[in-house]
């Protein structure tokens, strides 16, 4: 997930939705076969893997200050491009910069001024005006991160008879951390986390560039500053307090968000005051929410706390309910301009098929895990 | 016997997997199983009526579990699809017994573009999870979930 301002309002933005919208669908390429605007060679392409968001700044797609508004600074620095089969490398090079489908999008969203909770902090995370207009950012590795899945789901079978484990759903193949096999996943997994990163600023990069022609001036004219960019399916190993001890752990957040409190050693400069921004995404049709991570995270959660609302109903049941062009265009009545490279597909995503978010973001809040500073109301989304 | 469901190629199954697409492919042979299965990749990747059968590709892959074939086949397909783009229309698989099951398979397809294909779900990865290959009475049949 990756949330980047402008100094835009809505009212500034409004008669340039359309535009704005048509051209992030043309120049993020989403869906089945998609190819990335970043022409790089195989070699290229293990430095990306290797170097991460590092990577795409070091090559102009990007700001210097993008790096440290990343987890992990945009780089997991124990990937090794040697662990990741060559299967993997041709699936996913030429898919950096593209948004993939399923519940991938690119949205752009208001900030409405009653829905700013923390005033103080989110003027520390760059949003201080009401009307202000943001982008909200979620994808991951594509097609690269699901191929490591594949060779080592089958590569963890092989362990788990040889280290005689047993698990209930096969799904949930695993080896010891410390074999060989666990070493070489761990490694590879961060290749994956690279790419995610690599492939979410490169699109960012796009992000400026569409603003930046459709309103005819520079991003850093419209102050197009990144907020944050967390994963949400990742494993660390990190040092928490567990029965009173501090022990290196492997925290797998997976469907889950970090949120790191204040003064956390791995924050920047920046967040170290605040805490660490956190982004939960809702439905396309409902909204999305800025948060900040707390101590009680920490304390409770091994520091992580939920990543989206969730579905309720199966992408079938939703297709049974409304057809894509239906919903298009009743968002577009509510004043949500959607566009999608499969009509089913949008279907699947409607709002109705999702959890209510501000259910999700009360949870959250009640069990202190994480504190809500701004929700986000949607007006266009390009949906893969 | 039930004429009907033998003559059923495959069906999706709904409300077994949320965020997921969850299906069972039939086949009187292990060979039909396989071809149906891979079928219903096709079916959620792109409207097949809009998918041309221009280009062949082929592949062969071996195994000693006839469950762990399946899934290496239709992982094989979805690789194809990215590092080929290419959508695909119909399989030809056929599988030898020795020591190991060996597959030979032929997709037919073309390549991938929004301006003449329908294109639906772009599949991210084949799922161990609920995935079996059985032998029933008159029909080979398999239950697959694939992550949207």
């Amino acid at each position: 997930m990756r949330l980047v301002t402008t100094n835009l309002t809505y009212k500034e933005v409004q008669p340039k939705l359309k535009e704005l919208v048509d051209t992030m669908f043309k120049t993020v390429p989403s869906g089945v076969g998609a190819k990335g605007f970043v022409q790089a060679s195989k070699q290229q392409f293990k430095e990306i893997i290797s170097d991460g968001s590092k990577w795409c700044v070091e090559n102009g797609y990007g700001w210097q200050e993008d790096v440290e508004r990343t987890e992990g600074y945009g780089r997991i620095d124990w990937a090794e491009p040697e662990k990741v089969s060559t299967k993997a490398v041709d699936r996913g090079m030429n898919q950096l910069g593209t948004l993939g489908s399923g519940n991938h999008y690119l949205e752009i969203q208001i900030v409405r001024a009653e829905n700013i909770f923390d005033q103080e902090i989110a003027k520390r995370f760059g949003i201080a005006e009401p009307e202000q207009i943001v982008v909200m950012v979620h994808c991951g590795s594509r097609g690269f991160g699901h191929q490591i899945g594949t060779d080592y789901l089958r590569i963890f079978e092989g362990a788990m008879k040889k280290y005689g484990i047993e698990v209930y759903d096969r799904e949930l193949a695993c080896a010891p951390f410390q074999s060989s096999e666990g070493q070489d996943y761990y490694k590879a997994m961060a290749c994956a986390a690279n790419m995610a990163f690599a492939n979410r600023q490169v699109i960012l990069h796009r992000i400026r560039e569409g603003f930046s022609k459709v309103f005819h001036t520079d991003a850093e004219k419209l102050e197009m500053h990144m907020v944050y960019d967390v994963a949400h399916n990742i494993a660390k190993l990190e040092e928490h307090n567990v029965d009173g001890h501090r022990k290196k752990v492997i925290v797998h957040r997976k469907g889950s968000t970090r949120a790191f409190p204040p003064h956390h050693p791995e924050l920047a400069k920046l967040y170290k005051e605040t805490g660490q921004p956190v982004i939960i995404g809702g439905s396309m049709e409902t909204g999305s929410f800025l948060l900040v991570g707390t101590q009680k995270a920490m304390d409770e959660t091994f520091g992580s706390t939920a990543h989206g609302s969730g579905r309720t109903m199966s992408r079938a049941a939703a297709k049974h309910q409304v057809r894509g062009e239906q919903l298009q265009r009743d968002m577009e009545k509510k004043g949500i301009y959607v566009k999608a490279t499969s009509m089913p597909g949008l279907a699947e995503e409607a709002g109705f098929a999702y959890k209510n978010i501000n259910d999700v973001i009360d949870a959250v809040s009640q069990a202190g895990i994480s504190k809500p500073v701004v929700k986000l109301i949607p007006c266009g989304n390009v949906k893969g | 016997m039930n004429i009907k469901n033998d003559k059923k190629k495959y069906k999706f199954l709904e409300d077994v997997a949320i965020a997921d697409i969850a299906f069972e492919a039939y086949g009187k042979t292990l060979t039909e199983m396989f071809e149906n299965s891979a079928l219903a990749i096709f079916e959620l990747s792109a409207d097949l009526k809009t998918v041309d059968a221009r280009e062949k590709l082929e592949f062969a892959l071996e195994n000693e579990k006839i469950d762990n074939l399946l899934y290496d086949f239709l992982s094989e397909i979805l690789f194809l699809k990215d590092s080929k783009y290419m959508v695909f229309k119909k399989s030809e698989v056929s599988i030898i017994e020795n020591e190991k099951y060996q597959l030979k398979a032929v997709l037919e397809g073309d390549t991938i573009n929004p301006q003449k294909q329908k294109l639906e779900n772009d599949i991210k990865a084949v799922t161990m999870h609920m995935f079996e290959v059985k032998k029933e009475k008159t029909r080979w049949k398999a239950t697959v979930v694939v992550d949207i």
